[in-house]
């Protein structure tokens, strides 16, 4: 005020009294240092995430490339069926020692001679024992290819698999390495030949598991996590969204409606494997379903995705404005015709987000599946849920457990398959939000 | 002296309307808090009856029993008489949702679905099956937003979401869902409030039409307005009816000192 007067009456305008001290830098420096902890925050989260996408794919990127080998093999009937028996015993074909057709055809390759045994078991050692699946089931199918010559190709051993990856460190004295010398000098000679090559890894979605890394496959943990995605969807969807709408929009609020919601939100906390333990005693005890089956993992899987939609559907249902059901009330719709009509296709996007996100938890889950048995060793694919199966984390599982060299890349081969359906699952929840999506 | 005689004059036609709803002794209550006190009041036919009072007063929560929309509220209980035609509403024989077909509401905020117009509009007929085939829902539509003023503005967009409307134009809207149904009566929480003065205007137009078809019953916060659309007024006051007349008289010689200053602004 005295300034303005000053200022009036013409006199020099005296310098401004000094602000008050309210602590305006101290603030912005405040929100410097608060929006700095931020950053820092997301980065070292971002630098987590990025060294662990790294382990996984630098270490299993090779699980998608196979070394197989390439050449002609003589169907040698001495060696097959010496006594041409196979008209009246059939099971000579199947036990015949095929192995050795492949070794013999290798050993020509490479010019050994027949008498040359140590050097006759080391070419034994350069190709997978699943060789001998392969030609039998050749034979099996056509035997009329036997007396004749034709190239075949089969899988090379894991060992030289993983060598001509350039896995195995060949500074190591060669008595205690897997692979010897001169299998390194053969496999040289064999890939510049063209016969020895890397191939993309079919086998890996196909196969069922196996003893052999090379042979070993995520067909049957695919089809089982398919199998169990397929319950899980088709039993908690339905159910969790009536739970949800009747809980929302029905039930009166009392106690027990109290109690029920408690409840509800502390199920989504219970650990999963004891979800397993009650699958395991309900289901499997009780209920004398089968061990190992799709069917009880993903009746599991159900009671612990339920949970989680519920709670995404009820928050979905009620973030519709509660506008929405005046109008609709208002203008004598009923309950039932207002959830239907107005409420459920605006919280769809929120329930369709609840429920991938809690598939793609249910996709993941090891612990309940390793309880009620889904941890078996299961060569062939289910034929249907009731079959014994496995399941993609229990496979990865499995593989981490293993001793070879080569389950290593396999295991994170198998990680990149599971972390690439999550991606899947996740970027769909992310397009149906998009496509659904209202604004009032 | 003769303005004596046309007051009874006026008094003796307003009298001869049917009254259309009548509230008796209504008390309604939000769990242990009682918010309306044995209000007496009756809606006339054909007459735009207009609710006035402070924030909080009541009428909202009284004008809400008249189509029973405070049964979708936890805890609210009403106690009295409120009749339609006769009818006791809260009977148990009566069915809510028919109710609802013959008492409309058009609310505070525009609260169109996120739809098209069309479906905005064809909503109410289609779930009361009161259009048969696609013509007749078509033609209802059409009169419908005809007689909310608002066809012109959208017929050339009728399959354009509700939502992208200007927020007159999406109560206006809400009015045609609303008389969609074929109401007798329809009740309008402070339907302008949220609107420009010139959409306020168009919807007072409104309001002047559709009295000749339908009985209307508005909440309103101006006083302006209450004396522009209404023929009765009723003032409420901390959950008690004050003083119900007819609008003229209200705001010129009410007859109760708290609506004197109400209206004059003492309080409020």
């Amino acid at each position: 005020m005295t300034d303005i007067v000053s200022q009036a009456s013409g006199k020099v305008v005296s310098a401004a009294p000094p602000r008050r001290d309210i602590g305006i830098r101290r603030r912005y420096a405040a929100e410097r240092r608060f929006r700095f902890y931020g950053l820092a925050a997301i980065a070292f989260g971002l630098v987590f995430l990025f060294i662990l996408l790294w382990t996984v794919v630098s270490k299993g990127y090779t699980a998608f490339l196979q070394t197989e080998i390439t050449l002609p093999i003589t169907f040698s009937e001495q060696l097959i069926d010496p006594g041409n028996k196979r008209e009246s015993d059939p099971k000579v074909l199947q036990t015949a020692n095929y192995p050795l057709l492949v070794r013999d055809a290798l050993a020509e390759k490479l010019g050994i001679a027949s008498s040359d045994r140590p050097a006759l078991r080391q070419v034994s050692g350069l190709f997978s024992d699943s060789a001998r699946v392969t030609l039998r089931d050749m034979v099996v199918s056509d035997p009329s290819i036997i007396g004749k010559t034709v190239p075949v190709t089969v899988l090379a051993s894991a060992n030289i698999d993983s060598a001509f990856k350039g896995q195995f460190d060949l500074t190591v004295d060669e008595g205690s390495r897997k692979v010897s010398d001169q299998q390194l000098g053969w496999v040289n000679t064999l890939a510049e030949e063209g016969v020895l090559s890397k191939g993309f890894n079919t086998g890996l979605f196909v196969n069922g598991n196996s003893s052999r890394p090379e042979a070993a496959g995520l067909g049957v943990a695919l089809v089982g996590s398919l199998y169990l995605m397929g319950i899980v969807l088709v039993l908690s969807l339905p159910i969790g969204v009536a739970a949800s709408i009747y809980l929302e929009e029905f039930a009166p609020k009392n106690r027990l409606t109290d109690l029920i919601e408690v409840n509800i939100n502390n199920l989504a906390a219970v650990p999963s494997i004891v979800y397993g333990l009650l699958g395991l005693a309900v289901f499997i005890n009780f209920a004398g379903l089968p061990r190992s089956a799709p069917l009880v993992g993903g009746l599991v899987l159900t009671l612990m995705t339920l949970p989680t939609i519920i709670i995404a559907t009820r928050a979905a249902l009620r973030a519709v404005p509660p506008s929405i059901r005046s109008a609709a009330l208002g203008l004598g719709a009923s309950r039932m015709q207002t959830i239907f009509h107005h409420v459920l296709p605006l919280a769809m996007p929120g329930i369709l987000t609840g429920t991938i996100i809690g598939l793609a938890h249910a996709l993941g889950e090891t612990a309940p599946l390793l309880l009620i048995g889904m941890v078996a060793f299961v060569a062939n694919v289910p034929a249907t849920p009731l079959d014994p199966s496995t399941a993609l984390p229990v496979q990865i599982y499995m593989w981490a457990n293993e001793a070879e060299r080569a389950f290593v890349e396999r295991t994170s081969g198998a990680i990149i398959v599971l972390l690439a359906f999550l991606i899947i699952m996740n970027l769909g929840a992310i397009l149906l939000r998009r496509r659904f999506e209202r604004r009032w | 002296m003769t303005e004596a005689a046309t007051e009874e004059a006026l008094e003796k036609k307003m009298n001869t309307v049917p009254l259309k709803m009548v509230g008796k002794d209504v008390s309604v209550y939000y769990g242990d808090k009682r918010a309306l006190y044995d209000v007496n009041l009756n809606v006339r036919e054909n007459t735009v009856t207009a609710l006035i009072g402070p924030s909080g007063c009541g009428k909202s929560t009284f004008l809400r029993t008249l189509n029973r929309m405070n049964d979708t509220i936890d805890g609210c209980r009403v106690t009295g008489l409120i009749t339609l035609d006769g009818g006791d509403i809260y009977d148990p024989a009566i069915d809510v949702v028919e109710l609802r077909a013959r008492v409309g509401m058009v609310f505070q905020k525009p609260n169109p679905f996120p739809k098209s117009i069309y479906e905005n509009v064809s909503y109410g007929p289609r779930i009361h099956g009161l259009a048969r085939t696609k013509a007749e829902l078509d033609q209802v539509v059409e009169q419908s937003l005809q007689r909310a003023g608002l066809w012109n503005e959208v017929k050339d967009r009728l399959h354009e979401s509700g939502t992208g409307l200007s927020g007159g134009q999406q109560q206006r809207l809400c009015i045609a869902r609303a008389v969609a149904v074929s109401p007798e009566v329809i009740l309008m929480d402070e339907p302008c409030s949220a609107l420009d003065p010139i959409a306020t205007a168009k919807v007072e137009e409104l309001i002047h039409e559709l009295r000749a078809n339908f009985t209307i019953v508005i909440v309103t916060h101006s006083m302006q307005q209450a004396a522009r659309v209404s023929q009765r007024t009723a003032m409420f006051h901390l959950g008690n009816l004050v003083e119900e007349n007819d609008t003229d008289k209200m705001f010129t010689n009410p007859d109760d000192q708290r609506t004197q200053d109400y209206i004059m602004g003492r309080f409020g």
